[in-house]
């Protein structure tokens, strides 16, 4: 009988260490990928700022790219700002008016959109919209070997189509950021005001008291780091895209995605940090 | 191995001068990608003036051969010497004031989409030198002539044209700087006949017309025996015995259908031979691996087996 259950645990126990062992391979897998990428990112975000301080690129690139980033992001981000605006509207109106603070409305619309609002939904939609393209053009050309070419050429890829691009995205998202708080000001003021009927001056009045001007800064400062993310993100996965139509597509949705999710983790630390810098620095005397 | 052969060949290339110092030696190369051994210890000298065409399979590290030798891959093992430097160890100028030396023909061009022809081939002017517009105009409308282009395709964009004329577009790109070496990654890929003479003869006539060395990645057969003077043929990594030597053949084209190796015979010749039983036996051994008895297959010996190239 005992060899009858040695036999029967043998194969158990021997399958129980190939399944750990595999489970460890896999996992250190993953953790050698995750650490290798961070160190890519890493040389790749130091060759960028090497060459960003040694070598301004040319006038006309520069121009293209601020061109793409910036004024065809206008409409989409000021559609999107007035729409948002006017669903905080629609949103607050009811509560405020069951405790009889409508008049308030002001204040909360429009501190929400300069605040948190404004900056991270007009990165949210350049993500979707500038960093999409970028990933795809830049994948597009490594699939295509445009890349090699470049280099083959004397051309360094990260100089010529990186920096470009993150200074348009670094420089124009807080610009786009402006755009979106105003229509979303604008399109707040119009659905209370008018469609409501909200007293025009203490709505106004409420604005001016509690939307301030480190809000504003607070806000143009996280889209500076959004703008950032935006463009190291998608260059990085359009540099690094996987060959045919297929690794293209992924690269762009590779590149929304980890925009997406790196812009509301940073946003949560950058909040924290202004937070304090608030109470400690800018205006203690408010402190709780 | 490969040195005693390129030595004992070197007397019959053509126009080369074999007691030139080559202008590409490599030594002991080796490359590989995830694990994957695509070039083992190769050595190789390219003299001045001839033109080597590199054949071989899909896979066999034939690209990836060219890309070393300019310095867009970096071997694990060996050196490249381009005119006497070994190109590890320049610094990015150095490789950038290398680079100008040699003109790149991409299998599909590799046209930049947003410029427009002129603007692609005056490119590398721009990188290079401080010329002013007339003369830039001037050499870009030259070099779009050699190539049999008009000068109206200067304002289109490589979207607007057909493949043989994106090839040629490259070629002039390749030329605007009067290059010491040009390299042509698989030149009539994806042409019909008649597009591929047409290259063909292009490429004989760069060389008639410049004192430039070719290299030329080809597994079409026409293409070898009608533009090289030295043929060296490649075979896969992974298909070869312990100790064998990854260069099959190097020597004329003319000798290739006498060639003392069996594959080389059947590679020109284009029959599968053993090969059909080889796929046959690595379908089998795949499905081993990965039948459900072994839920982990798929992940070893198979893998890489057409990203080598």
């Amino acid at each position: 009988m005992a060899g009858v259950t040695f036999r029967d645990e043998l194969p158990a126990a021997s399958d129980r260490t190939g399944r750990l062992s595999h489970w460890v391979t896999d996992w250190g897998g993953v953790v050698i990928d995750a650490v290798s990428t961070v160190g890519d990112i890493t040389i790749f975000v130091y060759r960028m700022f090497i060459w960003m301080f040694t070598r301004p690129p040319a006038r006309g690139t520069m121009l293209r790219n601020c061109y793409q980033v910036g004024v065809l992001s206008l409409p989409v981000v000021a559609l999107t700002g007035t729409f948002i605006g006017m669903v905080l509207a629609v949103q607050s109106y009811r509560q405020f008016q069951m405790i009889g603070l409508e008049n308030r409305l002001g204040a909360v619309i429009n501190s929400s959109l300069v605040r948190e609002l404004g900056p991270v939904l007009a990165a949210t939609m350049l993500a979707g919209r500038v960093g999409g393209a970028i990933a795809a053009v830049l994948g597009t050309m490594r699939v295509t070997e445009q890349i090699e070419a470049l280099t083959t050429m004397g051309a360094d890829p990260i100089h010529y189509l990186v920096v470009p691009r993150f200074l348009a995205c670094v420089l124009l998202i807080p610009a786009l950021t402006v755009m979106a708080d105003f229509m979303g000001i604008v399109g707040g003021y119009f659905y209370s005001v008018v469609v409501l009927g909200i007293d025009h001056a203490a709505y106004l009045q409420n604005s001016a008291d509690h939307v301030t001007g480190f809000d504003l800064f607070s806000g143009l400062i996280k889209s500076f780091f959004f703008g950032g993310i935006i463009a190291v993100v998608s260059c990085y996965r359009g540099f690094h895209c996987e060959p045919g139509a297929e690794g293209v597509g992924q690269a762009a949705t590779a590149a929304f995605v980890m925009s997406f999710v790196l812009i509301l983790g940073v946003d949560l630390i950058l909040n924290i940090l202004l937070d304090a810098f608030y109470y400690n620095i800018w205006s203690p005397e408010q402190a709780p | 191995m490969m040195g005693e052969l390129t030595d004992t060949y070197a007397s019959t290339v053509g126009d080369a001068d074999p007691f030139a110092d080559p202008i590409i030696r490599l030594r002991d190369i080796s490359v590989q990608f995830r694990h994957q051994a695509v070039l083992q210890q190769i050595d190789l000298d390219i003299h001045r003036g001839e033109t080597l065409a590199i054949i071989g399979e899909s896979g066999c590290g034939k690209t990836v051969l060219m890309k070393t030798m300019v310095g867009l891959i970096r071997p694990e093992q060996g050196s490249v010497l381009f005119d006497g430097q070994d190109l590890s160890k320049l610094s990015q100028t150095e490789l950038t004031r290398i680079r100008r030396r040699i003109g790149f023909v991409f299998q599909n061009a590799a046209l930049f989409d947003s410029m427009t022809i002129f603007d692609n081939v005056a490119f590398p002017i721009w990188q290079h030198e401080s010329a002013d517009d007339r003369e830039i105009r001037e050499r870009v409308m030259e070099r779009l002539a050699e190539v049999g282009l008009p000068s109206e395709v200067a304002t289109k964009y490589p979207a607007e044209l057909s493949g043989g004329m994106r090839k040629r577009v490259g070629l002039a790109r390749a030329l605007v700087l009067q290059p010491e070496l040009i390299v042509y990654d698989e030149p009539t890929t994806g042409l019909d006949p008649i597009m591929s003479d047409v290259i063909n003869e292009l490429i004989l006539a760069t060389r008639r017309n410049h004192p430039v060395t070719s290299v030329v990645v080809t597994h079409d057969m026409r293409t070898a025996r009608k533009v090289a003077n030295r043929v060296v043929m490649l075979f896969p990594r992974r298909r070869l015995q312990p100790g064998q030597s990854q260069v099959l053949y190097d020597g004329p084209p003319s000798d290739l259908d006498h060639a003392s190796d069996r594959r080389v015979r059947q590679f020109v010749r284009g029959e599968a031979g053993e090969r059909i039983d080889e796929m046959t036996r690595d379908f089998a051994a795949r499905a081993a691996v990965s039948s459900p008895a072994n839920p982990r297959g798929g992940t070893g010996a198979m893998e890489g087996e057409s990203n080598d190239g």
